[in-house]
């Protein structure tokens, strides 16, 4: 506890370390992930139904699975191996990306395509387009948008499979507060895991809170027009 | 079927459908071989539920594109400029996540005006629609009633030739539902032409100058209003009429 109370400085890089990690895996997953969604939530094109429920089951991918795929890619033999990315923070950011991207694709699909059933007969009187909507749809959802992406954060922040594998969990290089918790049970330090623990769960609640808060809210708009 | 021609043609668009006809799974849901909306209106068009009546009013607005058939707007086909001069209003107004002011500011940018001409239609629009003090509120955060009235303003908002509505008071009071209809026949006075589908008799007769009695995907009666309710031509108005059950 005194750990967490006096603010070693060691503890905090590797919290500092693991939001920026996870952070700019969201980000970077929100870039891909939403265009993508909302495309295939008001798109039409045969195959369309088997590429949701892939995305549906990308959604549930072995953190491990990511992990060593993303290592395979990255190492020295591997198609990318050029760019010597393994072990760093960006190899991190791209194991992450791989296993949240799938999350906010397959929620903004769901969001917009249930918004869509309800604008898609106005939008088109307006004489928008079916492209042309999804702006429009986007923007008229950011309240469950921005629940899809906590919750890509929450798997991002909370995952220990991948970036161990990629990351290696090099001390104040890949370190990151699951990683540490995972190494500091093993060495029998349980105050630093503890800590961090402790941390992580707060950081769990803290998302799980706002992304119920975030609901609620959205219902509450419902109800009140119902 | 008689189509009579309906006197004195207001300055609206005229709407025309050829041939229109829809069939899903071998059920014949639409068939219109001719109908002209060209009196200077309100039409009514009412008739029982699966008569066709909103789809009709869809393939009139472009919504639906029909199996066969054509519908022509002032002569000429119904396309995307044509279309553009239309509007509609349905049942459940769909009123974006967004403030009651940026629900009509959505139709005014596509009309590429200034943010001052915009500004300036907008308190008209709201002053017009009794939602003046209303407009920084969640549109979806309003009752029933004004929700509505946000519907027909945004889609008045671009001054269509042409408006058509889907029962947009089947679920409200009547203190709510005469606001609508004052609305409405406002909206007919400056020349809008109005085509509107309504289950209540009262108001059909209230608002109606021409009635369209749908009745299994045909139209059965098209006639002027008083004509109409006093004497219907077609055993299917006689029955509706009658309050019977038309089968």
């Amino acid at each position: 506890m005194s750990l967490i109370l006096h603010g070693d400085a060691e503890l905090w890089a590797i919290v500092l370390l693991s939001l920026q990690v996870s952070m700019m895996a969201v980000l970077i997953a929100a870039l891909i992930g939403m265009p993508l969604g909302a495309a295939l939530a008001v798109a039409r094109f045969r195959g369309r139904q088997l590429l949701i429920i892939l995305l549906n089951a990308l959604m549930g991918l072995p953190p491990v699975v990511v992990g060593l795929l993303v290592y395979l890619t990255l190492s020295r033999s591997g198609p990318l191996g050029v760019l010597e990315l393994l072990y760093t923070p960006t190899a991190m950011i791209v194991a992450q990306v791989v296993l949240v991207t799938p999350i906010v694709a397959a929620l903004t699909r769901q969001t917009i395509e249930t918004l869509d059933a309800e604008y898609a007969e106005q939008l088109r009187s307006f004489g928008v387009s079916r492209l042309a909507s999804v702006p429009t749809l986007l923007w008229d959802g950011r309240i469950a948008l921005a629940t899809a992406l906590l919750a890509g954060f929450g798997r991002a922040i909370a995952e220990v499979g991948a970036v161990i594998i990629v990351g290696g969990n090099i001390n104040h290089v890949t370190r990151v507060m699951t990683t540490t918790i995972a190494l500091e049970t093993s060495k029998g330090n349980l105050a630093l895991a503890l800590a961090l623990g402790v941390i992580l769960i707060g950081m769990a609640i803290s998302v799980t809170g706002a992304v119920s808060l975030l609901s609620l809210r959205q219902e509450n708009e419902t109800m009140r027009h119902a | 079927m008689r189509d009579l021609p309906l006197s004195e043609t207001g300055p609206q668009p005229t709407i025309e459908a050829q041939g229109l006809r829809i069939e899903r799974k071998g059920r014949i849901l639409l068939d219109v071989p001719y109908l002209a909306v060209d009196g200077p209106g309100p039409t009514l068009i009412m008739g029982p539920n699966g008569a066709g009546k909103s789809l009709l009013l869809r393939c009139l607005h472009g919504l639906i594109v029909p199996d066969s058939g054509q519908v022509r707007q002032g002569n000429a086909p119904l396309k995307a400029a044509g279309r553009a001069k239309q509007a509609m209003v349905f049942q459940t107004p769909v009123l974006l996540r967004r403030s009651v002011a940026a629900n009509l500011d959505y139709v005014l940018k596509r009309q590429r005006l200034s943010r001052a001409d915009r500004h300036a239609r907008i308190a008209a629009l709201l002053e017009e629609g009794g939602l003046a003090g209303k407009a920084r509120q969640s549109a979806r955060s309003l009752s029933g009633g004004e929700g509505q009235r946000l519907a027909i303003l945004r889609a008045l908002a671009t001054e269509p030739g042409v408006l058509f509505l889907d029962e947009p008071t089947s679920a409200l009071d009547p203190a709510a539902t005469q606001d609508i209809e004052a609305m409405i026949l406002r909206a007919a006075r400056r020349g809008t032409r109005i085509v509107m589908i309504t289950h209540d008799i009262g108001q059909a007769r209230r608002l109606g100058h021409d009635i369209l009695l749908m009745h299994g995907g045909c139209v059965a009666e098209h006639g002027l209003a008083h004509d109409f309710f006093d004497a219907p031509q077609s055993q299917a108005g006689r029955r509706f009429l009658a309050g019977a059950l038309v089968l």
